[in-house]
C-alpha cells in the first residue's frame, strides 16, 4: 500500500474518531459515536497489517490476540462499580506500549551513520519520557483503587526533592539524546528513572484526588502517542493521541476547578498530610453524635414531601446503586419528591457517580447538578448522604485551617433532617474530621450502605 | 537530511507540528461540548482511542530482518496496545449501554 493511500485512510480514522468524541455531547448518540470510533480503529488496524506486509505477520496476530483477549475479557467481567480501575489499568498499558515504541525505535535508528534527527529523537525521548511515567503513574492509581496498598498519602521527608531530582535525571538523558549523544543507555536512564517518578508522585495523592489524577494520566498517554507519531512520522497517531492529550487537560483542569484548588496543589500538595492538624481542632469542638435505627429513617423518609440522595464514594464500595434506586421508586410511589445530587469530584472518576446511577437506570431529570441541587436543599425534608464524606463537609465553607476549605459543597446541612449512611465514624479518604456529623440536624445510620438501603426498603414498604 | 519524500526533516517536523497544534484546539472545541453526565465515557472513550498507539507497535513488530531485542520489546508493545483497544472499547460501550437504554417510558416525577 502507498504512503499516500495509507494516510488517507488513516485520515477516515482520524475522522471517526472525531466523530466519536463529538456524538458524546448527546446520551441519546454517545454509544454510536463510539462504534464509529472503534470501526475507524479496525479501519487503522487493516490498513498497517496490509501495510507491514507478511513479516512476521503471525506474531502481529498472536500479541493481538493475548493482549486483546485479556482486554475483552477484563473489560466484560469488570463491575461498573471497579470502573475506574479498570481506565486506570488500560490507561497504564497504552503509555506503556508508547514507551516500548520509542525503546524500539532508538534501538533501530541508533545504528545508523549520524545521530537521528531532532523530529525523531524529540519524538522518542519525550514519548519514553512521558509513556513511563503514565504507565507508572497508573499502575499505581489501579493499586489504590483495587485496594491493593493503602488509598491514604504516602509521605516522607524530602519527597518532593527525591520526585524533582528523578524527574530532572530523566529530563537531562532525554535532552542529552535529543542534543545528539548517541547511547541507548541514556534512554534506558530516561525510562527507569520516569518509571520511579510516576510510582512516587502517585504514591503521595489520596484517593479523594483520584478523578484528577486519572484524567491526567490520560492527558499523558495521549501526549505520549502523539509524540510517538512524531518518531513514527504517523500523522495519524499525532492527531488520536494530541485529541485525548487535549481532553484528558481540559478534563483535569475542570475537576480541580471543582475542587476550587490548582493542579499543582492536588499533585503536589501531599493532601491527607496536612490535614491531622486541621482534623485535631475540627474533632475539639465536636459534639455528640446522633444515631438513628433504620426504622426511625424509614418513617422520616416515608413521610417527606422531598428527599434528596447525595451519593459518594461509599455507594460504589458497596455497590448500593440498584438498592438506591428501589428504595427512590418506593418513595415515589408514596408521592415524595426524589432527585440525587451529584457533587463533580465525587467518586473516583470525572461522573463517576452519573455512570453508576446510570447502571441503576435512574431517570437522567432527577440527576441535579451541585448548582441545580444546592438551592433546593432549603426546601428539602431529608437529604440522605450515602457514602459522601468530604462533598458536603461544611469545613469547606467555614474553617479556614481545613484542607478543604474553599471546595464547592453540597450544602446538605440546609436540609430539615441529614441522614448519613457511613460504615463507622472514621474519617473519609481524604482523612478530614466532618462536622456535619456532629450538627444537631444530622442523624447516622451505621453500617454497609447496601445493608442499610435494603434495611430501608424493608421498613419502608409496610407504612 | 533529505528523506525519501524529498522534503528536509526539518519541513516534516514543522509540518507535523501544525497538525499538532490543530489537534489541540479540535480536541479541545469537541470536548467542551460533552455535559458532566458523560464524563466518565468521554474518559474511557478517550482512552480507547489513544488505543491507536496499536498502528505504531505494530509498524514496530512488523520490521523486516529485526533484532531478537526488537522482537521481544515490539511484540510486548503490540500486546499492551491491543489490550488498550480492546479494553478501551469494550467499557465505553458497556457505559453507554446503560445510558442509551434510559429511554424507557417511565416520566421523571419532576414538576
Amino acid at each position: 500500500m502507498s504512503y499516500n493511500l495509507s494516510n488517507l485512510l488513516y485520515l477516515i480514522t482520524i475522522v471517526s474518531f472525531v466523530l466519536a468524541l463529538r456524538f458524546l455531547s448527546n446520551p441519546a448518540h454517545a454509544r454510536r459515536g463510539n462504534q464509529i470510533g472503534a470501526a475507524g480503529m479496525v479501519l487503522a488496524i487493516v490498513v498497517t497489517w496490509i501495510k507491514v506486509g507478511s513479516t512476521s505477520w503471525w506474531a502481529i496476530a498472536l500479541a493481538m490476540l493475548i493482549g486483546g483477549g485479556f482486554g475483552a475479557v477484563a473489560a466484560r467481567k469488570v463491575q461498573m462499580t471497579a470502573m475506574p480501575q479498570m481506565v486506570a489499568l488500560f490507561n497504564g498499558v497504552g503509555g506503556g506500549a508508547a514507551a516500548l515504541i520509542a525503546l524500539a525505535e532508538l534501538h533501530r535508528v541508533l545504528p545508523e551513520p549520524g545521530a537521528p534527527t531532532v523530529d525523531v529523537s524529540l519524538g522518542i525521548t519525550l514519548s519514553a519520557l512521558i509513556g513511563s511515567i503514565s504507565f507508572a503513574g497508573s499502575m499505581v492509581a489501579f493499586a489504590k483503587l483495587q485496594e491493593l496498598i493503602g488509598g491514604r498519602p504516602i509521605t516522607y521527608a524530602g519527597q518532593q526533592f527525591v520526585n524533582g531530582g528523578l524527574f530532572i535525571g530523566a529530563l537531562g538523558c532525554s535532552i542529552a539524546l535529543v542534543s545528539g549523544v548517541q547511547d541507548q543507555w541514556l534512554l534506558w536512564v530516561t525510562i527507569l528513572a520516569s518509571l520511579a517518578f510516576g510510582v512516587l508522585f502517585v504514591l503521595p495523592i489520596g484517593g479523594a484526588d483520584m478523578p484528577v489524577v486519572i484524567s491526567l494520566l490520560n492527558a499523558f498517554t495521549g501526549i505520549a502517542v502523539a509524540l510517538g507519531g512524531f518518531e513514527l512520522q504517523n500523522n495519524l497517531l499525532i492527531v488520536a493521541g494530541m485529541l485525548v492529550g487535549a481532553s484528558g487537560t481540559l478534563l483535569t483542569l475542570m475537576m480541580a476547578r471543582a475542587m476550587n484548588r490548582s493542579v499543582a496543589n492536588v499533585l503536589f500538595g501531599a493532601f491527607g498530610q496536612v490535614s491531622e492538624a486541621a482534623a485535631a481542632v475540627a474533632a475539639g469542638d465536636g459534639g455528640s453524635v446522633r444515631s438513628a435505627s433504620a426504622e426511625d429513617v424509614a418513617v422520616m423518609l416515608a413521610y417527606a414531601h422531598k428527599v434528596v440522595f447525595v451519593p459518594g464514594y461509599g455507594l460504589a464500595v458497596a455497590q448500593a446503586q440498584h438498592d438506591v434506586r428501589q428504595l427512590a421508586d418506593l418513595l415515589e410511589a408514596k408521592g415524595v419528591e426524589v432527585s440525587y445530587a451529584i457533587h463533580p469530584v465525587a467518586g473516583r472518576m470525572p461522573g463517576h457517580m452519573n455512570v453508576l446511577l446510570a447502571e441503576a437506570n435512574v431517570p437522567y431529570p432527577q440527576l441535579k447538578e451541585m448548582d441545580e441541587a444546592n438551592p433546593e436543599f432549603s426546601r428539602t425534608d431529608v437529604a440522605v448522604v450515602v457514602g459522601a464524606n468530604d462533598v458536603v463537609n461544611p469545613d469547606a465553607r467555614n474553617n479556614q485551617g481545613s484542607p478543604i476549605y474553599g471546595m464547592p459543597i453540597l450544602n446538605v446541612d440546609d436540609a430539615q433532617t441529614v441522614v448519613v449512611l457511613k460504615r463507622s465514624m472514621n474519617p473519609g479518604f481524604a482523612g478530614i474530621e466532618n462536622p456535619l456529623f456532629y450538627n444537631p440536624k444530622t442523624v447516622m445510620l451505621f453500617g454497609d450502605a447496601k445493608a442499610s438501603i435494603d434495611q430501608l426498603i424493608a421498613d419502608v414498604k409496610p407504612l | 537530511m533529505v528523506n525519501i519524500y524529498g522534503y528536509g526533516h526539518n519541513t516534516i517536523l514543522v509540518f507535523e507540528v501544525t497538525i499538532l497544534v490543530l489537534a489541540i484546539f479540535l480536541g479541545v472545541e469537541v470536548i467542551s461540548k460533552v455535559p458532566t453526565l458523560l464524563h466518565t465515557p468521554l474518559m474511557s472513550g478517550t482512552n480507547a482511542i489513544h488505543g491507536v498507539v496499536i498502528v505504531g507497535a505494530m509498524i514496530v513488530l512488523g520490521q523486516p530482518d529485526k533484532s531478537a531485542f526488537t522482537w521481544i520489546v515490539g511484540f510486548a508493545a503490540v500486546v499492551l496496545a491491543s489490550a488498550n483497544v480492546v479494553g478501551g472499547f469494550v467499557v465505553t460501550d458497556r457505559m453507554l449501554e446503560m445510558f442509551k437504554s434510559r429511554q424507557r417510558p417511565k416520566e421523571p416525577d419532576e414538576t
